[in-house]
């Protein structure tokens, strides 16, 4: 086809440039000049090179926090996935069952994350909480502020059920978008109960769980706040996880320029898991083998 | 495959219907044979779904009963009665091959791998989807998901019938032709018993040996092509049935002869007979094609005022104003016909009478 060509087009970009410059791109160059320099104060400063990089990469607590941290998004997904999938095709589809599960499901997301620490902190204590308290008296010896695993397993049981909402809300929406003609399509082809959610609840689910696995990743990736109000990252540094390394760096020692090197690191790490993640589902979803193996020939 | 019978079948989506109003179909008897393509045709909302969802059995009709065969199958499921169905919009598994779709049905049913192998490669062969199989389903074209849906329910042996609920809706026109010659010839080859719900005339009545024609949930005629074309039961199939539909004016009697308005037609005797033994509100129905210009005063015409005189390439759509009624005729195509008064023959040996919107039975000859 004949396009015309008129460069004065480019014109009408330029206030959306000027937006994202000033939005994303001005303040990721000013972190990726700390990252080369030392601060010495805010007039002082010298150029280092990638020392900081090569300090941070060498770090043994960045790696450990590295190391929690994807222990701990790979747990959130493995248990909150399937939990808000089963939450989804367990809930009515109509009627007010269905609008009384919706507000009592999405009740969680709306508390405010330091509320949703203060919650299980106070929950979970031996003494008064009522969890705490409870499991003590049946003789489990609990105890999140001693023992990592209990303060592990608080953070993940927290976590889990702050943001499964999340996840059966999106497989709801997924699932009601099916048409009815599938489900009597199924009927009529004498599918089973498990035949129906393999070859078209999960087909169908497919552009959601893609979302609900990219957002919960990358949010249970950058948790900072109810670990810090529950156990404040102990004890020890059990429950340390990346956001809370960068800000004690950053925030607590004012090492700007480690914070920024590591800032870039994060960004990075973040952009790489999402990108494998995506390919993968994506592949999964369409692109993969005859699904029931079948010579085809 | 089956011989489908309702009994005095009815369907009211609320409880105790006070009048034939509350029914989304309105109770009926009849019977589809054995290996007969019947279409279920209608407007929106007329209850054709309703009929065609009581078939199937995913809807189990508030009162009557559902034979095939003669068996009482009213409360069966839709599983139980080994019906197929194809939707409005393609329904396919996405995720497996064209293939996986067609064994699906019976893998489900447990049969044998060497057995869903031939029963497959068959029916590839039968819908000319036999390069096909290998590929995965969701990449196909519209016409080629429908003609999966299909092969769906060709694939089992023992299904009693094949339903469509306006299958054509998503594909492209010349495709719905090819498709639907196909349908035919499947039709012809394997004698199955399908059943068309449709709301266009030229699907319904190329598809199908007999059309069932349905308004506001009551079944109004059930006939092959010619009776509806030539003697509609009810003055709605005369109207819904043809391009443009049939002319239809109200009238009144008069001594020796009818009135539309103020003019006076005059009909042969048999006709005026038989007009005057009925009572109700009499209406005259003329299909376009009949519609023809008369000389002054020529019996069985009425003064008309053309409107509009359209050349459509094969015959002229001459549009004429009568008392307030407006008359269509389909006219030759080289007949000079312009804007002002003529005389329009209106009452013709096609003429066809409705008392209550109900088609009154001409006793004689040259009535209907």
């Amino acid at each position: 086809m004949n396009k015309p060509l008129n460069q004065k087009a480019w014109l009408l970009v330029v206030p959306v440039f000027i937006c994202v410059a000033f939005s994303a791109i001005l303040p990721l160059m000013t972190v990726v000049n700390y990252s080369v320099q030392d601060i010495i104060s805010p007039t002082q400063h010298v150029f280092v090179g990638t020392e900081w990089f090569r300090n941070i990469m060498t770090d043994p607590d960045l790696r450990g926090a590295l190391g929690r941290q994807i222990i701990f998004s790979a747990c959130v997904l493995l248990f909150e996935i399937p939990l808000g999938v089963g939450l989804a095709l367990a809930m009515p589809a109509s009627g007010w069952r269905a609008s009384a599960a919706l507000v009592v499901l999405a009740m969680p997301l709306l508390i405010p994350w330091n509320v949703v620490g203060t919650i299980w902190q106070i929950f979970g204590r031996p003494d008064i909480g009522l969890l705490g308290y409870v499991l003590n008296r049946i003789g489990v010896d609990y105890n999140y502020t001693a023992s990592p695993t209990d303060a592990w397993v608080t953070v993940l049981v927290m976590d889990i059920w702050h943001w499964t909402p999340l996840v059966a809300l999106l497989c709801y929406a997924g699932l009601r978008a099916i048409p009815d003609a599938f489900y009597q399509a199924a009927e009529i082809d004498g599918a089973s109960r498990f035949a129906v959610f393999r070859y078209i609840q999960l087909p169908k689910m497919r552009g959601v769980l893609m979302i609900a696995v990219l957002l919960r990743f990358m949010d249970s990736f950058m948790i900072y706040t109810e670990p810090f109000v529950l156990t404040g990252g102990g004890p020890g540094d059990s429950t340390t996880f990346l956001s809370q390394y960068l800000t004690q760096k950053a925030v607590g020692q004012f090492d700007l320029g480690p914070a920024a090197a590591f800032s870039l690191i994060y960004f990075l790490i973040i952009l790489l898991l999402c990108f494998i993640l995506y390919n993968w589902m994506e592949r999964v979803g369409k692109g993969g083998p005859a699904t029931t193996g079948e010579d085809n020939a | 495959m089956a011989r489908i019978e309702f009994q005095n079948l009815g369907h009211a989506y609320r409880p105790n219907p006070a009048s034939l109003d509350d029914y989304a179909l309105q109770p009926m008897s009849m019977v589809w044979e054995d290996g007969g393509a019947y279409a279920l045709l209608g407007p929106s909302g007329c209850g054709k779904s309703t009929l065609l969802n009581i078939v199937s059995g995913l809807l189990t009709p508030s009162e009557g009963k559902v034979l095939f065969n003669g068996r009482d199958v009213t409360l069966q499921g839709a599983r139980e009665r080994n019906i197929a169905q194809v939707f409005q919009f393609p329904v396919i598994y996405d995720t497996m091959t064209v293939f996986d779709n067609l064994a699906f049905p019976l893998r489900n049913r447990g049969l044998p791998a060497a057995e869903v192998r031939t029963r497959v490669h068959e029916v590839a062969d039968i819908l000319d989807m036999a390069r096909e199989l290998p590929r995965k389903a969701s990449n196909l074209s519209a016409d080629a998901k429908q003609k999966i849906s299909l092969g769906r329910g060709l694939v089992r042996k023992d299904v009693a019938a094949i339903l469509f609920d306006e299958p054509l809706t998503v594909i492209d026109p010349h495709m719905k032709w090819m498709l639907r010659r196909q349908l035919k010839k499947i039709h012809q080859q394997l004698k199955l018993t399908l059943i068309y719900v449709t709301h266009d005339q030229v699907e319904a009545l190329t598809f199908a040996d007999e059309v069932v024609v349905m308004t506001n949930g009551r079944v109004v005629q059930k006939g092959g092509p010619e009776a509806l074309f030539l003697r509609p039961d009810h003055a709605f199939v005369g109207y819904f049935i043809g391009s443009p539909g049939m002319n239809l004016c109200p009238v009144s009697l008069d001594e020796g002869a009818i009135k539309l308005g103020s003019q006076r037609v005059t009909v042969d005797a048999s006709t005026l007979a038989t007009l005057k033994s009925t009572n109700g509100d009499l209406k005259l129905g003329i299909r376009p094609e009949f519609v023809r210009l008369a000389g002054d005063g020529e019996a069985g015409a009425v003064r008309a005022h053309v409107t509009r005189a359209q050349q459509l390439g094969n015959y002229q759509l001459v549009t004429a104003n009568c008392e307030g009624h407006v008359f269509n005729a389909k006219m030759e195509p080289g007949l000079r016909v312009v804007d002002g008064p003529v005389w329009l023959r209106v009452a013709a040996p096609e003429t066809v009478y409705f008392s209550n919107d109900e088609r009154i039975a001409v006793r004689a000859a040259g009535g209907a």
